[in-house]
């Protein structure tokens, strides 16, 4: 009993490192047009959130959605470079709380899922957005 | 009498209907409820808050949990509350069937913890709690004739818990470390401390887990354990696990428990079950 339960994990644990794609994220993203759908995906799960939507009163939806692609390609190692403003300018005086946070990154999560993007995809975005963290919360 | 009563009701009607239920935390972070009642693994609690609320809010859980090994059987009612991402407040009842005397043995646990530090995703430093469990046994009979000191103990622990986004293979890893000062002997069940003397004994518990996705968690724990008792042998525990967090709701543990030597009888080692239901 114990050794079969064993062996089923080592192999779970195996077949995710089968699993783990060695492209570049910036492919496994889906390249510009991949991240476009992520951010389409995402500015419509924003919509529908009453705890983050608040903070988009004054956005200009263009401009973000074009900076936020831009940005994505960018730290995913895509042929872009960043040229918006920086993390601690676009949200100084939103005060954004821990709970927002939370709620967007959980919003992008459902954005990557609707997309089809691989967990491992997923995670290694959000760990690169997650450093952004003491730069965005208030 | 009853207008107290109605008076009371109002007042905690109006508390419950003031404060936020909330969901801020991301899903799977409230945790799974551990047989002690604080939020944890399966046998190990971690630096976790219970429930999914954030700052502000409140967030906690009510759980049923089931331990079948070859000669025992525990079940445990838990529920716990978490406030602001905070501080935790817990109760478990546990309730031991010893199936060769078919006798029980119950207790209570009575859980306070404290997040000191760190943040379990978005800071270097990894989310520390500190917490105590006072433990009350019931039923102490057999605690007495195996030489159990006193039928009641306070626990100690510190604990530290760090979830690193795709840690390993692409995929989410959690990590607990619980250092624990403790005068109970199987978890209290039977009973605290030995002949005249309370034996407090400073034990080392880990757990580790890999998120296959958001949904499902895998892993395994250790749980150091005294062995003050002179009548009877006390081993270490051990489980693998599987967590299951279809949503805030309600999640699901099922695990393979070997506790090892129980009231001198050896080789105990069976399924764990556990059903959370989220406030």
């Amino acid at each position: 009993m114990r050794e079969t339960i064993l062996f089923c994990l080592l192999f779970a644990i195996s077949s995710c490192a089968h699993l783990n794609n060695q492209a570049p994220l910036y492919n496994q993203l889906g390249e510009m047009e991949g991240i476009t759908k992520i951010v389409d995906s995402l500015l419509h799960e924003i919509s529908t959130d009453a705890k983050v939507l608040p903070l988009f009163s004054n956005t200009n939806i263009k401009r973000f959605r074009s900076k936020l692609s831009e940005q994505i390609c960018d730290i995913s190692g895509g042929p872009c470079e960043y040229s918006g403003d920086t993390m601690e300018e676009t949200h100084r005086n939103l005060n954004i709380t821990r709970n927002q946070f939370n709620s967007l990154v959980e919003d992008l999560i459902r954005a990557m899922e609707k997309n089809s993007i691989s967990v491992p995809a997923q995670n290694e975005l959000l760990k690169r957005l997650a450093k952004m963290y003491p730069d965005i919360k208030h | 009498m009853q207008f107290r009563l109605l008076s009371l009701s109002s007042i905690l009607l109006t508390f419950f209907c003031s404060i936020s239920f909330a969901d801020s935390k991301i899903l799977a972070t409230s945790a799974a409820t551990s047989l002690e009642g604080s939020a944890g693994g399966g046998i190990v609690p971690w630096a976790i808050i219970s429930g999914y609320g954030d700052t502000g809010e409140i967030g906690g859980n009510f759980s049923f949990t089931t331990v079948n090994v070859n000669d025992f059987r525990l079940d445990v009612t838990s529920f716990n509350l978490g406030f602001g991402n905070r501080l935790e407040l817990s109760y478990s009842h546990h309730d031991l069937h010893v199936e060769p005397l078919n006798l029980n043995i119950r207790q209570d646990i009575y859980g306070l913890k404290y997040k000191l530090i760190g943040d379990l995703i978005y800071n270097n430093i990894p989310q520390i709690s500190a917490g105590i469990q006072y433990k009350h046994n019931k039923d102490s009979l057999i605690p007495d004739l195996l030489g159990a000191n006193d039928n009641s103990g306070t626990d100690y622990y510190l604990s530290a818990s760090k979830l690193w986004l795709a840690g390993l293979f692409g995929r989410n890893v959690l990590a607990n470390t619980t250092l624990r000062y403790t005068a109970a002997n199987q978890i209290g069940l039977l009973g605290f401390g030995e002949n005249g003397n309370d034996d407090y004994q400073l034990v080392g518990e880990t757990s580790i887990g890999i998120f296959l996705n958001p949904h499902w968690l895998i892993g395994a724990e250790y749980r150091q354990k005294p062995d003050r008792l002179d009548t009877v042998k006390e081993d270490h525990w051990k489980d693998i696990f599987i967590g299951w967090f279809p949503n805030k709701t309600v999640s699901f543990v099922l695990a393979y428990s070997d506790l090892g030597d129980i009231a001198g009888l050896p080789d105990q080692s069976g399924l764990y079950l556990s059903i959370q239901l989220g406030l």
